[in-house]
């Protein structure tokens, strides 16, 4: 494979765009993750008040 | 028909619609870069054609991400549409990512064809302007506080900043440079290949899938992060007040 000329700079690309795009999905996932845990820590606090 | 303007139908309906998407695109991805590896090479650019698959892709959606957000701007200016704000602020990370792709590969690809990762031309520059834009829209949502304000001021920045996008589509044609002009979407029909055109589609579609799927993600969360705003200053609201009443039993006690 290594003897394709330009062989790195095709990989570089595809590395690049490959690590772009976990980044992307992986920073949205984890923003979801939070944003449920601090709503779900919420809803029990309050129902915890509300109980009392 | 279920009335998407109402954030928790959006959610819903995201809620179904999301493992189905996701699973189209990942599908969509492997027969692109099956195809794409398959494909034979370009008779002048031998298999370096292949950083193509990527890179007409990102360019594509790095111009079709600023025409969602001009629409969801004046979806916020003109219809006040209660997901057009947050459809606009969800795009603008995403826009700025796919820019960056678009960038680098480019760079990557115009090193062995041109000699040079960058020169500044209209096409190249013009790109860098969008990808500088988004990074401004991105800094301008998380410099203003008041969410009302900060859709405005975005949405009138995004408003202005479109101009850019015929400079994009027709730099190649106004003025010199190194850049091909459009070799797919032409009034004369595509002059490339059949064999290179149908991996290219097809890895066009995957990435605009991808960004449909990463969209409706993150305008989820942006719904949840204003229930959570507004649960948290409710919950402060009672909290006062609770307070208040103690106070006021304790002072008549």
């Amino acid at each position: 494979m290594s003897d394709i000329p330009h062989f790195g700079f095709i990989v570089a690309a595809y590395l690049v765009t490959a690590i772009a795009i976990l980044a992307m999905i992986g920073a949205i996932v984890l923003d979801y993750r939070r944003l449920s845990r601090a709503l779900s820590r919420l809803d029990a606090a309050r129902n915890r008040d509300d109980g009392q | 028909m279920v009335n998407l303007a109402n954030p928790s139908a959006f959610l819903a309906v995201t809620r179904r619609a999301l493992p189905w998407l996701a699973l189209a695109t990942a599908a969509l991805f492997v027969v692109g870069l099956w195809t794409a590896f398959l494909a034979p090479p370009d008779y002048q650019q031998g298999e370096t054609v292949k950083i193509m698959y990527i890179h007409v892709p990102a360019a594509w959606l790095s111009s079709f991400i600023y025409v969602v957000m001009t629409a969801a701007s004046l979806g916020t200016l003109v219809w006040r549409h209660p997901l057009a704000d947050a459809a606009q602020k969800a795009a603008a990370p995403l826009g700025a990512g796919f820019t960056f792709i678009c960038l680098v590969t480019g760079s990557l690809w115009g090193k062995p064809m041109w000699g040079a990762y960058w020169v500044w031309d209209a096409r190249l520059t013009s790109v860098l302007v969008l990808f500088i834009l988004y990074l401004g829209l991105v800094a301008l949502w998380r410099s203003i506080e008041d969410p009302g304000r900060a859709a405005r001021a975005a949405a009138i920045l995004t408003l202005v900043g479109c101009v850019n996008l015929p400079i994009i589509k027709f730099s190649v044609d106004w003025w010199n440079t190194l850049h091909q002009p459009a070799s797919v979407f032409r009034l004369g029909g595509p002059t490339i290949a059949p064999e290179l055109l149908w991996p290219l589609l097809t890895m066009a579609l995957a990435f605009t899938l991808l960004f449909v799927v990463l969209h409706l993600m993150a305008i989820r969360n942006e719904i949840l992060r204003r229930r959570l705003a507004r649960l948290t200053m409710l919950a402060a609201a009672e909290g006062d007040a609770l307070a208040h009443r103690f106070a006021a039993g304790g002072s008549g006690a």
